[in-house]
């Protein structure tokens, strides 16, 4: 039986981080009888530690409640929990078009953020209805009256018919539950006759399941046993489960037009199930495939290194994990002279770099030494030819070099008034340019345009420190631009450490190599002999130090017992040798070289 | 220096009246034994070693400790008496005891002598009265020029040790007290720059910022002088820390450093042996109770004998051989260890050394400057193949 359309709403839930998202998602999943009190306690819908702990959803999660409404009708509510950084974009982008409308919520006590509006905007560009709701009225620090304002002045929406709520005292539900019936639209289309069109919403793999894919049917119907057609990555496969998440999975026997759900169909690699991809039947498939698929494509890299490199087969299983689960996780084996084996890996974004290292280091229990952040260069060569640079290490010679140039990213930063002015210089120091300075009671919005490179390195701390935390940053990717950009090289006895080479403005070059090399000077310990340290441009030293040789390294007595305990010292030196990595005529350690690496994240 | 199969003995007495804040020698303060036990678990071990080893020639025997000096005459000649009984004895013997420069230690170096000591080691330090107390030595610059004054009517030789780059101690005011000890020695010395060793008293106030060493650059230049002013008055180094006239070297730390076979007996001592056709190293249980109960056991006081690897005597000759000024010559190293050194040692980096003024290499002979003694730990390790 094909549920009426009328009484079917999809959903999404947008926030910023803190506003309260989960503790509302529960509270209304409680209410619709998904949930009892004691199971309330825990957030249901952020299942990993880290997307609790950092309040962060990376997965896009649905769950199907049925709530009777004042008109006697019950209704398929279809909650949307999308991922919620900008990192995943497009991700939410898919999201959010599987649903017709949102609940914006804002946190009454804080107002809006920059990361709300980013999400906002992209849930009207999907023509989504947006309910807003004023989380945390229980709050003595709630100012309802402000928070509707803020969302007129800044984001531009009627706030009148805000809904007051809290989430954790569960004052407002009833109203979100009412408006959420009465003010969003049912799915606009939808043929239960027409060959099947399902939207890939996202995917995950489970480990007695397999892939699990979450999907939203447009026209048609999947139900289990039938062969299904994944139109972009041209996969065929036969549904083994059809199911709904209430939260807890429940099989049932088919969905229909409007609704969404989840499927297995026995596969085993996620790279078959491509976000944004459209599902048909293999059979009888639609002409058509859904607009806006896109693979993802990864905008910044960096590469791990384990430090004990007995750990190196372990850390390709554990990526090879994540990837399971991770499509948009990319790797490939590197080896460097300073480092030793790692792997070079590249990642949608900041947030989900540190997603990545964070897990690693935590479910896997491997502890790695990651370089510092970098950004996809394009380098056109004197011949015209556009090579892409993943890894600073692997820069041509300058000779060959017409140009570069690097991604830049639209910038939106809103803060407290008293924190502008570190801001402003920030961005400047990073080679923004100012687009849009507005005000909005007590709080700026500031919109620049900055070269990704500049984000990467150590934007967003220095941003917080700056605000105290509280100015909030997103940004959104802004096409390739030209600039003088050079690799410093970091030398040490006239040989490149590849590790710590990097590519920079060549107005930042002296300052950052001179920082470099004054911190290598620190962690290299003295040898036998006088050690150069340089940061080069080309065949050009911009910047040098010396590192005096040691005078003396002597025991004062070696007799009888001594020998035994010199002995296991030089047992231990002969070893630790392998992993130290000779320059001119000096072994240096490879945990110097770490150190370097650590302290850029200071 | 050595012929074949001459060894060293050492005897290891673990008992003194105070511990110092820098010592990290396997050292008790109190005896809790009954002496004859004690003594006869010294003569059982050397029994067994020389029904191990038999047929050898003993070239030294030292008694090392802890404090020596505090055992009875009469228990120090029985050990002698049982040493040369059972082995040859080379009519070069050292025979050394270790003493402290106190009242009633110094009362007993004609007993010593009579005993067969015939060379003394006396834990002098220093000169100042300040630094003897901030090194927690029982003895007065006052009793150490009378126990040297005695030392030197009644032994034929003798030696001292001094502590130096102690801290708060001037470049200028080292080389005064330096001089001033100069007229006391008989042709030796051994000065060490103070070392904090992991475990000491010293160790802790360096961890909690209360003591402070002179760095590298200014410990080299301690270094340099001591031994400028050693080599001006005929006694230059002959390795690292140790001065001495010809002649006057202490056979029996040569017999370390040569790596000639010596027996180590007693609590924590340690020795490398050759027996069957293979070498062993020793090391004794640590806790006196310990050593008691193992010599009653299995006749000596050792853990176990480890046999050596000949890779391990070669990197062992080594270490020693770097350290003295006669240094190593890699073809003999090669027939002692049977391992061949080319597959240990990287010529290409003993050449840039040579090229520092650091090493001299001729004729496959290996012997370091002063220069090089300086950084003798570090070039081992430079030199040494990556295993």
């Amino acid at each position: 039986m094909t549920q009426d359309l009328k009484y079917i709403r999809n959903f999404a839930i947008i926030a910023h981080i803190d506003h309260g998202k989960s503790t509302l998602a529960d509270r209304l999943i409680q209410t619709c009888g998904g949930l009892t009190e004691r199971e309330m306690s825990a957030q249901v819908l952020d299942s990993m530690d880290i997307e609790r702990e950092r309040g962060i959803t990376i997965k896009a999660q649905t769950v199907r409640l049925l709530y009777t409404a004042k008109d006697g009708h019950e209704y398929q509510l279809n909650l949307m929990d999308t991922p919620g950084h900008v990192d995943f974009s497009y991700e939410v982008s898919r999201s959010l078009a599987s649903c017709e409308g949102s609940i914006l919520v804002v946190d009454s006590t804080q107002g809006v953020e920059a990361q709300t509006l980013a999400n906002v905007y992209q849930a009207i560009d999907n023509n989504h209805e947006i309910i807003p709701a004023l989380n945390k009225v229980d709050l003595p620090a709630s100012d309802v009256e402000k928070a509707r304002q803020e969302i007129e002045d800044v984001i531009g929406l009627d706030a009148s018919e805000a809904v007051e709520c809290s989430g954790k005292t569960g004052i407002g539900i009833d109203d979100l539950l009412e408006a959420i019936v009465t003010k969003l639209p049912p799915p606009s289309e939808g043929d239960a006759e027409k060959p099947t069109k399902a939207l890939l919403i996202d995917s995950w793999y489970d480990a007695y399941l397999g892939v699990v894919i979450l999907v939203r049917i447009i026209d048609g119907h999947l139900k289990k046993g039938q062969k299904i057609k994944f139109m972009n990555t041209r996969a065929e496969r036969e549904i083994d489960r059809v199911g709904v998440f209430s939260p807890k999975p429940v099989m049932i026997d088919e969905l229909g037009p409007g609704e969404m759900g989840f499927i297995t169909a026995g596969i085993k690699d996620i790279e078959d199930t491509l976000v944004g991809d459209t599902i048909t039947d293999m059979r009888k498939p639609c002409d058509t495939a859904l607009p806006g698929f896109k693979p993802s494509v990864p905008m910044v890299f960096c590469s791990l290194f384990p430090v004990d490199m007995g750990d190196y087969e372990d850390l390709r299983d554990s990526l090879g994990k994540l990837k399971l689960n991770d499509a948009s996780l990319h790797f490939e084996p590197e080896q460097s002279q300073a480092l030793g084996m790692g792997f070079r890996c590249g990642f949608l974004g900041l947030l989900h770099m540190e997603i990545i290292q964070e897990r690693l280091g935590r479910e896997f229990d491997l502890d790695l030494i990651p370089t510092a952040p970098s950004v996809v260069y394009h380098i056109y060569r004197t011949n015209g030819e556009m090579v892409e640079l993943y890894n600073p290490a692997d820069m041509l010679d300058p000779v060959y070099i017409e140009h570069i140039e690097e991604p830049w990213i639209k910038a939106t930063i809103l803060t407290p008034d008293e924190y502008l002015g570190g801001l402003l210089q920030l961005c400047q120091e990073r080679r923004g340019v100012q687009i849009d300075l507005t005000y909005a009671g007590g709080r700026a919005m500031l919109v620049y345009r900055l070269p990704l490179n500049e984000v990467v390195f150590d934007f967003y701390d220095r941003l917080k420190s700056i605000s105290r935390g509280y100015a909030s940053f997103d940004y959104e990717l802004d096409g390739y631009d030209k600039n003088n950009l050079v690799k410093l090289e970091i030398r040490v006895n006239q040989e490149p450490v590849d590790a710590l080479a990097m590519i920079v403005h060549r107005d930042n070059a002296e300052s950052r190599g001179r920082q470099m090399c004054e911190r290598l000077k620190e962690l290299i310990p003295r040898q036998m002999f006088k050690i150069a340290i340089q940061a080069a441009i080309g065949g050009k030293v911009i910047a040098a130090e010396h590192l005096s040789a040691l005078r003396k390294d002597v025991t004062a007595k070696c007799y009888g017992g001594d020998v035994s305990r010199k002995k296991k010292l030089l047992d231990k030196q002969k070893k630790g040798k392998a992993k130290m990595r000779q320059y001119g005529n000096v072994d240096i350690p490879q945990s110097a070289f770490i150190n370097a690496l650590k302290m850029g994240d200071e | 220096m050595f012929k074949e199969g001459q060894i060293g003995v050492y005897i290891h007495w673990p008992f003194c009246l105070s511990k110092c804040p820098y010592c990290d020698f396997n050292v008790y303060l109190r005896r809790e034994h009954d002496a004859q036990d004690w003594l006869k678990a010294y003569l059982q071990s050397i029994r067994t070693y020389q029904s191990l080893m038999p047929g050898r020639e003993v070239v030294s025997i030292y008694f090392g400790g802890g404090t020596p000096s505090l055992m009875a005459p009469n228990e120090v000649r029985a050990i002698i008496d049982e040493v040369t009984g059972g082995w040859g004895v080379s009519d070069q013997v050292e025979i050394t005891l270790e003493a402290n420069p106190t009242s009633t230690e110094m009362n007993k170096f004609e007993a010593f002598r009579q005993a067969g000591v015939n060379r003394l080691s006396l834990g002098v330090q220093s000169l100042r009265d300040e630094a003897l107390s901030f090194l927690g030595r029982l003895h007065s610059s006052d009793d150490v020029r009378r126990a040297l004054g005695i030392a030197s009517k009644v032994f034929d030789r003798f030696t001292f040790d001094l502590i130096y780059a102690r801290p708060g101690q001037t470049l200028t005011g080292w080389k005064q007290e330096l001089q001033e000890a100069i007229p006391l020695m008989k042709g030796h010395l051994s000065a060490y720059q103070l070392t904090i060793k992991p475990g000491t008293a010293f160790a802790r106030q360096v961890d909690r910022g209360d003591l402070k060493l002179a760095d590298d650059d200014c410990l080299a230049d301690f270094y340099t002088m001591t031994s400028d002013v050693m080599t001006d008055h005929g006694m230059p180094p002959y390795e690292v820390s140790n001065y001495g006239a010809a002649g006057q070297e202490s056979r029996h730390n040569m017999v370390y450093w040569l790596y000639q076979d010596y027996v180590g007996i007693g609590p924590g001592a340690h020795g490398r042996i050759g027996y069957a056709g293979q070498k062993f190293s020793t090391e004794d249980y640590k806790r006196p109770g310990d050593w008691m109960a193992a010599v009653q056991r299995q006749g000596h006081g050792a853990h176990g004998h480890a046999p050596i690897s000949p890779q391990d005597q070669f990197e062992e000759i080594l270490m020693g051989g770097l350290r003295v000024k006669t240094g190593v010559d890699l073809d003999r190293a090669e027939l002692k260890s049977g391992y061949t050194w080319c597959d240990g040692i990287d010529t290409q980096r003993l050449q840039v050394l040579v090229e520092q003024g650091w090493l001299s290499f001729e004729r496959n002979h290996l012997s370091p400057s002063r220069e090089g003694w300086l950084r003798v730990d570090s070039i081992l390790p430079y030199i040494l193949k990556a295993p």
